[in-house]
């Protein structure tokens, strides 16, 4: 019997007509189906890139490497109210226009202009070649012809995203559907407290974002973070979300969480209790009144976090107590990838305050690590020859259902339209 | 060549918590920094750090909880920084037992953004 109400066909799964059958991990051991991701998916879908905040002033800039999509590109604030962003590639002989010390870093900061550091080419903010280097020794050059080349732009409640597709006619308002309507206008922009970890994963993308969309593993994987009458209790009773949503390719899980705070101080750590923080973030969190529709969309009373997919591979987790998680999955082959996870808070008003993010920061990355090295010994697994290729997903797992649905759904749809399979 | 000094110099912390300058080689500014440390050092060594700070943590945080985060005094920033660095040590010590984060191999989660002070 469950806990938590679930759809009248009986499950999530059926109730999004996802199929119940097991599923193949095929698509996360091949080289080539990586290549066919890279063009069909992360060449043609909006990719969250950063935020408006760190672009304050006009000239400020990061550069941002995209192995996915088979480009570095460099994102700036042009203007007072306008973003751009540019493949980061000078027009003169190729060189990469932006980067420091080493050439496959990111790289940000503020500035006037681009300038090239091979043969001193400048380029506006708004992309335009401003300045070449003995321009009198080219022939017929004009300048007007060789400006940056533009990447589609654009910002959604603050994030900024780009699209490598230059064809692509889908504004990022309607990309985002109906998962990104219900949570516009939360307060994203007053939580400029941002710590950013970034690890290189042993595993394809999607294995992390699976890993990051159940927590049917929670219990069981993190047991020895919960104390000990806690754990018992946990693993006793599963795991059971309060309700999943899935619209087009995006996708949300509403959680649980009465440990903010918890009901009982002695079901925490002892630091947990002296600081008032944990998983769940600090305990007394701004409060910001009523929240957006698509967060805690069932009303439920024991709810503690929405999880966001926002297909391919950006997340945004939203905790009960106002503070935000963000995830994002850079791919760098069909068996490795790039993980960034950032915590946003309020501005701590004292030192207590910064002490109470800290803790939830540091579990957050406790945490990630036994995530992290899990993935691993789950790649390597599902790419050796054993004869095991088919594995069963129950109703918790629904969002790995879909996501390996819809990566399938996208490179069909790719192969359909003609497109050339050479790699980006 | 005189030998490296194993003891520290001691670090200002706020009057009230002079006691706690032998810990100042704790008083690290980074999580990174925080971090390697803990793995760097043996369960004892952790334990006693713990031991020593824990019982002075509730008396830190309301010390900390007066002191306004965009005007802090140097001797409140170590403290935060001991402090930070007790939250770090207490995974070691109350949830692992030992100071790796259990299965996690050569894995590594680098900070690579932390906010200013």
């Amino acid at each position: 019997m469950p806990h938590f109400a679930k759809p009248a066909e009986g499950s999530w799964t059926e109730h999004y007509g996802l199929g119940t059958e097991p599923t193949s991990y095929a698509d996360s051991t091949s080289p080539a189906f990586y290549e066919l991701e890279r063009r069909a998916i992360f060449g043609r879908t909006w990719l969250n890139v950063g935020r408006v905040e760190q672009l304050p002033r006009v000239g400020s800039f990061f550069t941002k490497e995209l192995d996915a999509a088979g480009t570095s590109i460099v994102v700036v604030r042009a203007a007072k109210d306008e973003i751009r962003a540019f493949h980061n590639i000078c027009r003169h002989r190729g060189n990469k226009l932006v980067w420091t010390d080493y050439p496959g870093e990111e790289s940000k900061g503020t500035c006037r202009q681009f300038t090239c550091k091979y043969h001193g080419w400048r380029y506006a903010l708004d992309g335009e070649l401003t300045f070449v280097q003995q321009e009198e020794e080219f022939f017929d050059l004009d300048k007007s012809d060789y400006p940056l080349a533009d990447v589609q732009c654009d910002v959604w409640e603050g994030f900024v995203f780009v699209h490598l597709d230059a064809s692509n006619t889908t504004p990022l308002v309607e990309y985002m559907g109906e998962t990104g309507a219900s949570l516009a206008g939360y307060p994203f922009g007053e939580m400029t407290q941002v710590h950013t970890y970034r690890a290189e994963i042993g595993s394809n993308w999607k294995l992390f974002i699976d890993a990051f969309t159940e927590f049917y593993h929670a219990p069981v994987l993190h047991v020895r973070q919960a104390v000990s009458d806690e754990a018992l209790k946990l693993q006793e009773h599963g795991y059971e979300a309060l309700a999943y949503k899935i619209n087009g390719p995006h996708g949300q899980v509403s959680s649980w969480g009465g440990m903010s705070p918890p009901k009982d101080l002695n079901m925490v750590k002892p630091i947990e209790r002296i600081l008032r923080s944990g998983l769940f973030g600090p305990w007394d969190g701004p409060d910001f009144g009523e929240l957006p529709p698509g967060v805690n969309p069932a009303k439920h009373k024991a709810w503690g976090v929405e999880s966001f997919l926002f297909f391919p591979n950006f997340m945004i987790l939203i905790w009960k107590p106002n503070w935000v998680l963000t995830y994002h999955y850079w791919p760098t082959s069909h068996n490795t990838h790039v993980f960034e996870g950032s915590c946003y808070f309020v501005p701590p008003k004292n030192g207590a305050e910064r002490l109470a993010q800290e803790l939830a920061v540091v579990t957050f990355k406790e945490y990630s690590l036994q995530d992290g090295n899990t993935l691993e010994a789950t790649q390597t697994m599902i790419e050796s020859n054993t004869p095991v290729k088919s594995f069963p997903l129950n109703d918790q797992e629904i969002m790995i259902r879909h996501l390996h649905r819809t990566v399938d759904e996208y490179v069909q749809a790719f192969q359909e339209s003609g497109a050339s399979p050479a790699s980006v | 060549m005189s030998e490296p000094s194993v003891t520290p110099s001691p670090v200002d912390l706020p009057a009230a918590f002079a006691d706690l300058a032998p810990l100042s080689d704790w008083v690290l500014p980074s999580e990174r920094e925080r971090y390697d440390k803990r793995v760097a050092s043996t369960m004892a060594e952790l334990q006693s750090f713990y031991d020593v700070l824990m019982p002075r943590l509730e008396a830190a945080v309301a010390y900390l909880a007066e002191v306004p985060y965009d005007d802090m005094p140097d001797d409140a920033v170590n403290l935060l920084w001991m402090c930070c660095s007790l939250v770090t040590v207490s995974f070691a010590v109350e949830a692992w037992r030992q100071p790796r984060v259990p299965d996690s191999g050569a894995a590594s989660f680098n900070a690579v953004r932390e906010p200013a002070i």
